[in-house]
């Protein structure tokens, strides 16, 4: 279990006052110039050494991430861009981080930035989170007032802007590249990689995309030291992570946890544990709408980290954990997320444009049993065509949820198609 | 070079190549949609997914780099599956219309699906439909078949420059359109139909009229205007039902002009298919011999200095020839095929030519306009400037109205005045002239065909001098043509001799029996009633109407004729159906009559002709080339450039839509007028 002096995101549920008097009071901004002087290159090295894996869902090691970006300028200017594009079904950490602590944000947007040798952050917020904004708009104008951003932020002599972006609420501009795109002023359509962004990103420029709590870390890893953080969790699985914990629990919460914490423990120490008792659960989706479900028999002993939960054939995702119980029709559950694929797909490339319209609408029939048992084999195999064949991972994102329950439910869907045709065998028979 | 395997072949390819790029150097078919040479990477289609042996994924060739030692297998299980994949997943949402697809037979996703896919699917649920999109008169859409492989909008975005088609909603909602419903405004519109790779967008006049595989395909020349646009002419039977391009990257690439493509439905309207003779003021029909005889009773006794020819805009050098060499056997050098005026000067080649070719643009470093509109005037050459002006930040600065360009163009005023003080240096782009290596300047017929035409091509041959248009490797003086015949005339030397009678004068009545071949682009209404008009040609144009004689005659797609492009490469038309009724090839018109005089052109074939015509001129021999660029002599045309008048210059060409009488005689481009221009359409009712 995480000890209170190991936590990084203090003001998690907003108790305390988020503006800047009280984010210096917790130790943000404390000496920020002194970070900045131990050079890019070190602080590239410490990110490394601390493990840290990026918390936008695919865990790629933010500082290898770092260090694709070009040591020396071609005369471009260089970008850091943070996804604030929080829109993971299940999903609610990045909003409590702006919400509540937005001058973490902001501080590591300075040394990520510096450590990346970018001249800018852009901030690209979701749409819908408004009250976030406004707040994130309040705290950057205390760093300007206060001298931490802009012309020789925080006294290090470094020059860096930061700029915020409000989205309009499309789930694909949280890709990476069609986040870029949008921040353009395009149509939210992902880019074909290679080049990569450290290469030609915003605007043509060398850019890195980093997610809110990736960036919002890494000012407490600076202070801490990379032992400190890497010490936490398992190894390869480092650190600190906000677990935001949703469904048929008796406490939805969100809650900074230690990586690798087993799945049960998380859920009844902090969400009250689930509705009607352990044994009352059916499944759970660990890490937010994109990664597959898991029954309960794996539930009662996975543990909640990158590689753990890979090696069950789900994901961590962006841990956005869940929970259903009993009373849930999980293929219901699952449809219901085959519909939102399909209505956030792009529409670029064809995988994904015409495969997210075709599992939604055979799930639409399963949940009914209104179907062929071939047909579960056939669904199968449609979402194996999208997989991996689509220009970004919205096409995995749209595919694994309905793998994972064919996986784990298939005797409930065929259940489900027998007695539809049961039914209307007896329908006709009246 | 990169060294790599392509199923196991090992082949060298240019670095930055793409893996399809290679897959094809090594003889490997890459089935794509999205993909295509001359519009920028989408990779969206999927359907040219290869394996890379490293790369845990298929991959998009298109849009993938090669790398040193890369093995990359085009025919692997992986592979194989993943386009039946994608395949599969095209066709779910594609209607099963192809008995009524124009595109049947001709079309990249039956192929396809033929070569790649599974032949059977698994989907069954509803498929989507889309609703129609009007983008005008030439291009018909049916949208639920298609495949949202974005070529379309990259050619128009890109190659025409008029960024009009997107796609709007996401998904599988996704739909190509304008938007805002309103038609297509770009010159070059028709070529989407090709690119596209479905039949989404099909051709509209050519709509449910025939399917490929009925059609005789002819390669042929364009003479619609100057450009000389490699086609392919597609008939069945007497009837020439479409016009596609053909590839040659010297010219058009492989694109066409909307004109050029639509305007042969003209070539079935007012048709001039028997010899027609005016009998007290009426025309009424006659015999071949009738005319003949008609014509000849008008010429006895008539001196050659009372009998002249003017050489229409289509007229092939064929033609051209005969007509002149029967006005030399009749005695008359009064001859001119300047029918806009426009004060050419034939000394010297180079004159009158686009010296520095069409492909010579991508090597230009400044481009200066004057007194053109090349969108109009040449819709295929303005495409490679703006190609140019994209690649490479070219400098364009033009004089004449302001109009869009489809780039971004530096106006600098409207009239000759520009000129002297570009001359002088004060206008401030002579500094980027002057800096420029290969710098080009184009003379349009709007700053040639007035009064003062001689003075201004002097004073632009100056400029020419003056900014380093003109050295060894480099001719960057161009004058741009709108007719097709024109430069094969000057070629042929179809020119008043010195003291004969040229254009003005015979309009005006100098001459007692005029001969027109096809040259209708004049106020032929004016010509005095004192000339007797004989009218040769193919359409009931203005010059039928004036005539008092009417011999029938073939237009370009009936007859074999050599045509020279602007450039001064001499192309070869050639015969695909033949001309109606009793109407004609032209030279042979000719050939008769001159038998009818009693004095027999030395021709009696099409290969003796054209070895004469090769003797007239060395460029009738060297068809498709060109000579080498460069300018050796910069000694410069007659002429004072301080003789210009102050008037603006004025473009040639108001309504692309119908510049001759072909494309007025098109009902498809009577539509394209009323859409594009409702106040000319008006005008003309």
């Amino acid at each position: 279990m995480l000890a209170d002096k190991d936590r990084i995101f203090t003001n998690l549920y907003g108790l305390n006052d988020w503006r800047l008097a009280g984010a210096r009071a917790r130790g943000d901004w404390d000496n920020t110039a002194a970070i900045l002087a131990r050079g890019r290159d070190h602080l590239i090295e410490e990110a490394k050494a601390s493990g840290l894996r990026g918390r936008g869902g695919a865990g790629f090691p933010t500082g290898v991430k770092w260090s694709f970006m070009p040591k020396k300028s071609d005369g471009r200017p260089a970008y850091l861009v943070v996804n604030a594009d929080e829109s993971e079904p299940g999903t609610c950490k990045d909003r409590d981080i702006i919400r509540h602590d937005p001058h973490k944000l902001l501080e590591g947007c300075l040394i990520a930035g510096f450590a990346m040798g970018a001249t800018a952050a852009y901030i690209y917020i979701r749409g819908e989170f408004y009250n976030e904004a406004r707040h994130l708009e309040a705290a950057r104008g205390e760093c300007y007032e206060a001298g931490l951003i802009g012309r020789n932020a925080a006294g290090s002599g470094y020059d860096f802007d930061v700029f915020i972006h409000r989205g309009a609420g499309a789930y694909i501009c949280g890709e990476e590249t069609g986040l870029l795109e949008s921040l353009e002023g395009k149509k939210g359509l992902p880019r074909l990689k290679p080049p990569f962004p450290a290469a030609v990103g915003l605007y043509g420029c060398p850019s890195t995309v980093n997610n809110v709590e990736t960036i919002a870390m890494v000012p407490d890893i600076m202070r801490r030291g990379a032992a400190w953080f890497s010490a936490l969790g398992r190894p390869r699985n480092s650190g600190t992570k906000v677990f935001c914990i949703s469904g048929h629990v008796e406490k939805p919460c969100n809650v900074e946890e230690e990586m690798g914490i087993p799945l049960r423990e998380l859920i009844e120490k902090y969400a009250g544990g689930v509705r009607g008792g352990w044994d009352n659960l059916l499944a759970v989706i660990p890490g937010g709408a994109s990664v597959p479900v898991l029954p309960k028999s794996i539930c009662d002993t996975v543990l909640m980290d990158f590689d753990s939960l890979a090696a069950v054939k789900s994901g961590l995702g962006t841990a956005a954990v869940i929970v259903m119980d009993r009373s849930t029709d999980v293929i219901k559950a699952i449809a219901r997320l085959s519909r939102f694929y399909k209505h956030e797909s792009c529409g670029q490339c064809t995988p994904c444009r015409e495969g997210t319209g075709w599992l939604m609408r055979v799930m639409d029939r399963l949940v009914e049993g209104r179907a062929e048992i071939e047909e579960i084999d056939i669904l199968d195999k449609v979402t194996r065509q999208i997989e991996g064949h689509t220009i970004c991972a919205l096409g995995d994102a749209a595919a694994w949820p309905v793998q994972g329950l064919i996986r784990h439910f298939r005797p409930l869907i065929e259940e489900r198609i027998s007695a539809f045709r049961q039914r209307s065998v007896s329908l006709a028979a009246e | 070079m990169v060294k790599l395997t392509v199923d196991g072949i090992a082949l060298e390819v240019p670095n930055g190549c793409s893996v399809l790029q290679a897959a094809e150097l090594a003889g490997k078919e890459i089935p794509r949609f999205c993909y295509h040479e001359r519009l920028s990477v989408a990779g969206n289609c999927r359907m040219c997914l290869v394996e890379v042996e490293k790369v845990p994924k298929p991959v998009a060739s298109c849009a993938w780099p090669v790398a040193e030692g890369m093995v990359i297998k085009t025919d692997s299980p992986m592979v194989r599956n993943a386009r039946r994949g994608v395949m599969e997943f095209l066709l779910i949402n594609h209607p099963l219309d192809c008995p009524i697809c124009d595109q049947g037979g001709e079309c990249d996703l039956q192929d396809q699906s033929m070569g790649y896919g599974w032949g059977d699917s698994r989907y069954r649920e509803p498929k989507r439909a889309v609703m129609e999109k009007d983008f005008g008169p030439l291009v018909k859409t049916v949208m639920t078949r298609c495949i949202h492989c974005t070529r379309c909008i990259r050619f128009l975005a890109e190659v025409g420059g008029a960024p009009e088609l997107g796609a709007t909603a996401r998904g599988e909602d996704m739909e190509i359109g304008t938007y805002v419903q309103q038609a297509l405004t770009s010159e070059l519109s028709g070529n989407i139909i090709d690119l596209c790779p479905v039949g989404a967008l099909t051709s509209k006049p050519y709509a449910f009229v025939a399917r490929s595989w009925e059609l005789t395909r002819t390669d042929s020349v364009d003479v619609l205007d100057a450009v000389g646009a490699n086609i392919r002419v597609d008939a069945r039977g007497p009837e020439v039902l479409r016009v596609l391009p053909r590839i040659n990257d010297d010219v058009n690439e492989e694109w066409l002009a909307d004109k050029s493509r639509f305007a042969i439905d003209g070539l079935k309207h007012k048709r001039l298919d028997r010899p027609w003779v005016r009998r007290d003021g009426k025309l009424v029909p006659a015999s071949w011999d009738e005319a003949f005889a008609a014509i000849a009773a008008r010429m006895k006794d008539l001196p050659g200095e009372k009998i002249g020819a003017l050489a229409g805009d289509l007229a092939c050098a064929e033609s051209m020839l005969a007509l002149k060499d029967l006005m030399s056997a009749l005695g008359s050098h009064n001859l001119d095929c300047r029918q806009n005026g426009a004060r050419l000067n034939a000394a010297r080649r180079d004159f009158y030519l686009f010296n520095t070719t069409i492909a010579g643009i991508d090597r230009a470093d400044a481009i200066l306009l004057i007194g053109t509109n090349p969108r109009r005037e040449a819709p295929i050459l303005n495409a490679r400037i703006r190609k140019r002006w994209l690649s490479g930040h070219v400098p364009v600065a033009a004089i004449g109205p302001a109009v869009d360009l489809t780039y971004a163009a530096e106006w600098l005023g409207v009239g000759p005045a520009v000129l002297t003080s570009l001359l002088s240096g004060e206008q401030s782009f002579a500094e980027k002239l002057e800096v420029a290596k290969q710098p080009m300047l184009i003379l349009g017929q709007g700053a040639l065909a007035r009064p003062d035409g001689e003075a201004v091509l002097a004073a632009a041959w100056q400029l020419a001098q003056r900014f380093g248009m003109l050295h060894a490797d480099w001719h960057g003086f161009n004058v741009l043509h709108t007719a097709a015949a024109r430069v094969g005339a000057l070629d042929l030397g179809f020119l008043p001799a010195p003291g004969a009678k040229g254009f003005w004068a015979m309009r005006a009545g100098a001459v007692d029996l005029l001969w027109l071949l096809g040259a209708d682009e004049f106020e032929v209404a004016r010509i005095p009633p004192t000339t007797f008009v004989v009218y040769q040609g193919h359409h009931g144009d203005r010059g039928a109407q004036r005539a008092d004689v009417i011999l029938p005659g073939s237009a370009y797609t009936e007859k074999n004729g050599t045509y020279v492009n602007t450039e001064g490469r001499a192309q070869r038309g050639r015969l695909a159906v033949y001309p109606p009724g009793e109407a004609r090839e032209d030279w042979k018109i000719l050939r008769a009559f001159s038998a009818v005089l009693g004095r027999p052109l030395p021709y009696d074939d099409l290969k003796t002709l054209r070895e004469k015509l090769a003797t007239t001129h060395p460029v009738f021999a060297r068809v498709g080339a060109l000579p080498a660029a460069g300018c050796t002599d910069q000694s410069g045309p007659g002429g004072d450039p301080a003789a210009m008048l102050p008037n603006p210059f004025t473009f040639p060409i108001a309504n692309y839509y119908q510049t001759d009488s072909i494309s007025r005689a098109s009902p498809t481009m009577v539509r394209c007028t009323e859409t594009y221009y409702p106040g000319l359409a008006m005008a003309a009712e």
